[in-house]
C-alpha cells in the first residue's frame, strides 16, 4: 500500500547573514495511514522544520526548499498551490503545535475556535457549528462541554487548553495529525493524558500521528516507527522495537543513555560530550563525527547516506556494526 | 473557574465593577458633555448667533451664567452649543484615521516586504515634521476651513496608529495561534483582520483618548489661530480669539470657553488614564 505521506530526498536551506545553513538535509520518510510516527532530536536538529515543511508554512525568505519530494495522499505538497495548501491544512492535514498558552487567539470563544476552521471551510452553519464544538471537546475529554464551550482561553488550564487545541485539528477529520512537541510544554501528569488522549482518538480513527519530540520516553510510550534526527538528517528510523533493542547509529545510543532509567539503579547518566554542531559549517563527513565514541578517521571525511542495514531499518553510520558495543 | 454571567444587565455591572476610579469619573464627565450638547437648545433660552448689542460685555450674573460677549450673546449658550462643533469633529478627526492606520500597519506588519517599506518611509516622512506645523502648512495650501482641516488631519493622524499597530503585528503574527490559524488554512485577511486586530487595537484605543484631545486642542487653536472655523460659529477656539481683545475689561468671553476646553480634556484623559488600566496597557505619553 503506497504511504499516506511520503518525504524523498527534502533538503531545506535557510539564507542568513552567516550563509546558508542546511536545515534539512535529504530527509526522506515515510509515515503509513493509522500509523504513529515518533521523531526525536535535540532542539535544532530540524525537527519542527520539518512539520512546517510539511504544512508549507515555512517562511519563505529566508527558507528555502531546494528540492525533493512531499507526497501526501498521492500529491507533490511542494508543488501544490496556495489554494490546495489551504484547502488541505484545515481537512486532511493538521498540527498540533508546542505551547497551548499562545496556541489560542485568547479574544474568541474557545468553541467558535475549534470550530472556525469548519465554517471557513464551508461546510457548517453557526448552530451547527457549536454541536460540533461541544462533541469536539466532549471527545477530547472536557468535563461539561455545553457549559464551557462559550468559556475563553484565559478561564482554562494548560492541559485544557491543549485539549482543546487538540480538537481544533481534530475538527476537520484530518488524515495526518503533526504533532509538535505536544506535552513540552506541560506537568508530567498532564503529558501522559495527553499522550494517551492523542493514542485514544488516533485508534477511534484511524489517523495517522507525527509525534515530535525531544524526550526518548515518550517516543518509546507510543509510536510504532521512530526516526532520529541529528543536525537536519534523519541518521536513524527504524521501528520502536528494533531501535530500542538493536539501535545502528551511536547518536541513537547516546540519546537512549542520556535519559534516566527507573530500573537500572542509580548510575551516573552518561551524557553525550560535546554540542551540536553548527549548521552553517558542517565538513563533508557525519555530522556526529566529533562526539562519536566508535568514528573513525574516514568518518570526518567521508559523506554519509542513510543505508537500509535491515528490511525498514536504516543508519547514516559508516560503522554501524560497532554501534552494538556501545549499549 | 467561571460561568458565564447570566443576563446581559448583570454582565454590564459585573464589568463596571472593574472599572477603575478615573475611568468611571471620566466616562461619566464625558456623558455629561455628550448630553449637554446635545441637549443645548433645552437648556438655554438664547440663540448662539443672533446678537443683543444692548446687553453686551455684562458679566456673569443670575441671567447670563457665565456672561455675554461683545455682541451681547450669552457665553454660556455659545461653549453649549460649542459642544456640538468640537466633540463632532475631535471625534472624527480622531476614528476614521484610528480605522485606516491600524488596518495599514497591521497590514504591513503582517505582509512585510515592498508594501511595509513604502508604508513606513511615508510615516518616517510625517514623523520628520512636527504635528501642528505640518498641519498648519497644509491648511495654509488648502485654504481655511473645516473641510480642510479634515483633510489635513486625515493626511497625517494615520501615521501614530499605522505604527502602534505594526508593531504590534510584528510581536503578534509569531504567536502560535497566528501559526494555528494558518495551520487550519485560513487565508491572510481572515487571519490579519478576525484573530490579530482585536489583539492590537487596544494601545490604539489607549492612544486615541490622548489624541482625541490633541484634535480638539488642534482645532481650537487652528480656529484661534484663523485658519479653522470663522467667527460667528461658537467654536471654542475661535470663542478664544475673539475674547482677547476685552480680556481686561470682560475676561469671561475667552476664559470660559477656555475652561470648556479644559474640561473636555480632562475628561478624556480621565477615561485613556482608566482605559489603561482596565486594558492593561501602557499610557503611551503624549506624542
Amino acid at each position: 500500500m503506497a504511504p499516506l505521506l511520503a518525504i524523498e530526498d527534502l533538503v531545506v536551506e535557510f539564507r542568513t547573514r552567516g550563509g546558508r545553513i542546511v536545515a534539512l538535509n535529504h530527509v526522506f520518510l515515510t509515515v503509513q495511514a493509522g500509523e504513529t510516527l515518533g521523531i526525536v532530536g535535540e532542539s535544532g536538529s530540524g525537527k519542527s522544520v520539518l512539520c512546517r515543511t510539511i504544512l508549507r508554512l515555512l517562511p519563505t525568505p529566508p527558507a528555502e526548499i531546494k528540492g525533493g519530494r512531499v507526497m501526501f495522499d498521492g500529491e507533490d505538497l511542494l508543488d501544490a498551490p496556495e489554494a490546495r495548501l489551504r484547502q488541505l491544512r484545515g481537512t486532511a492535514l493538521a498540527m498540533i503545535s508546542q505551547n497551548p498558552a499562545t496556541a489560542l487567539n485568547p479574544v474568541w470563544p474557545i468553541g467558535d475556535q475549534i470550530t472556525e476552521g469548519l465554517r471557513v471551510h464551508g461546510r457548517i452553519g453557526r448552530r451547527e457549528a457549536r454541536k460540533r464544538a461541544v462533541e469536539l471537546l466532549r471527545r477530547v475529554g472536557i468535563p461539561s462541554p455545553e457549559l464551557r464551550v462559550d468559556e475563553y482561553p484565559h478561564q482554562w488550564s494548560g492541559g485544557m487548553v491543549q485539549r482543546a487545541v487538540i480538537a481544533m485539528a481534530l475538527a476537520g477529520g484530518p488524515k495526518l495529525i503533526l504533532a509538535d512537541e505536544p506535552t513540552t510544554a506541560l506537568d508530567v501528569t498532564i503529558q501522559d493524558q495527553i499522550l494517551a488522549l492523542l493514542l485514544d482518538l488516533q485508534a477511534a480513527s484511524g489517523m495517522a500521528l507525527v509525534l515530535v519530540s525531544h524526550d526518548m520516553a515518550v517516543v518509546a510510550e507510543t509510536s510504532d516507527r521512530v526516526a532520529v534526527m541529528y543536525a537536519g538528517r534523519i541518521v536513524e528510523l527504524a521501528d520502536t522495537r528494533t531501535i530500542f533493542r538493536e539501535p545502528r547509529h551511536p547518536y541513537t545510543v547516546g540519546l537512549m543513555q542520556s535519559i534516566p532509567r527507573i530500573e537500572g539503579g542509580a548510575g551516573r547518566l552518561r551524557p553525550i560530550p560535546g554540542q551540536p554542531p553548527s549548521l552553517a559549517d558542517l565538513g563533508p563527513g557525519c555530522p556526529f563525527q566529533p562526539r562519536c565514541a566508535v568514528a573513525s578517521p574516514d568518518c570526518a571525511t567521508t559523506p554519509v547516506a542513510p543505508v537500509e542495514i535491515a528490511p525498514g531499518h536504516w543508519s547514516a553510520c559508516l560503522h554501524p556494526e560497532r554501534v552494538g558495543a556501545l549499549l | 473557574m467561571s460561568v458565564a454571567a447570566a443576563s446581559p444587565a448583570g454582565r454590564a455591572a459585573a464589568e463596571l465593577a472593574r472599572w477603575p476610579g478615573a475611568l468611571k469619573i471620566g466616562a461619566a464627565m464625558l456623558a455629561l458633555i455628550v448630553l449637554a450638547g446635545l441637549a443645548a437648545p433645552w437648556l438655554t433660552p438664547y440663540d448662539p448667533l443672533t446678537q443683543d448689542l444692548v446687553n453686551a460685555l455684562q458679566p456673569p450674573s443670575a441671567r447670563h451664567p457665565f456672561g455675554t460677549d461683545n455682541f451681547g450673546r450669552d457665553v454660556l449658550t455659545r461653549v453649549l452649543y460649542g459642544i456640538r462643533i468640537d466633540l463632532p469633529m475631535g471625534f472624527f478627526m480622531t476614528y476614521v484615521p484610528l480605522i485606516y492606520g491600524i488596518v495599514l500597519g497591521a497590514l504591513a506588519g503582517y505582509f512585510g516586504g515592498w508594501f511595509d517599506a513604502v508604508l513606513m518611509r511615508i510615516l518616517d516622512v510625517t514623523v520628520a515634521f512636527p504635528f501642528l506645523v505640518l498641519i498648519i502648512v497644509i491648511v495654509a495650501i488648502l485654504g481655511p476651513g473645516v473641510h480642510n482641516i479634515y483633510i489635513a488631519v486625515f493626511l497625517t493622524a494615520w501615521t501614530m496608529y499605522a505604527r502602534l499597530a505594526r508593531a504590534e503585528m510584528l510581536v503578534e503574527r509569531g504567536k502560535d495561534y497566528v501559526l494555528a490559524a494558518r495551520t487550519l488554512g485560513f487565508g491572510p485577511w481572515r487571519i490579519v483582520f478576525r484573530h490579530v486586530l482585536p489583539n492590537i487595537a487596544n494601545s490604539s484605543i489607549v492612544f486615541s483618548m490622548t489624541d482625541f484631545v490633541l484634535t480638539i486642542l488642534l482645532v481650537s487653536g487652528l480656529s484661534f489661530l484663523g485658519l479653522g472655523i470663522a467667527p460667528p460659529e461658537p467654536e471654542w477656539g475661535t470663542m478664544v480669539a475673539e475674547g482677547r481683545d476685552f480680556i481686561f475689561d470682560a475676561w469671561w468671553i475667552c476664559t470660559l470657553p477656555g475652561l470648556a476646553i479644559v474640561v473636555t480634556g480632562s475628561a478624556l484623559s480621565l477615561v485613556g488614564d482608566g482605559l489603561a488600566q482596565r486594558l492593561g496597557e501602557r499610557r503611551h505619553a503624549l506624542l
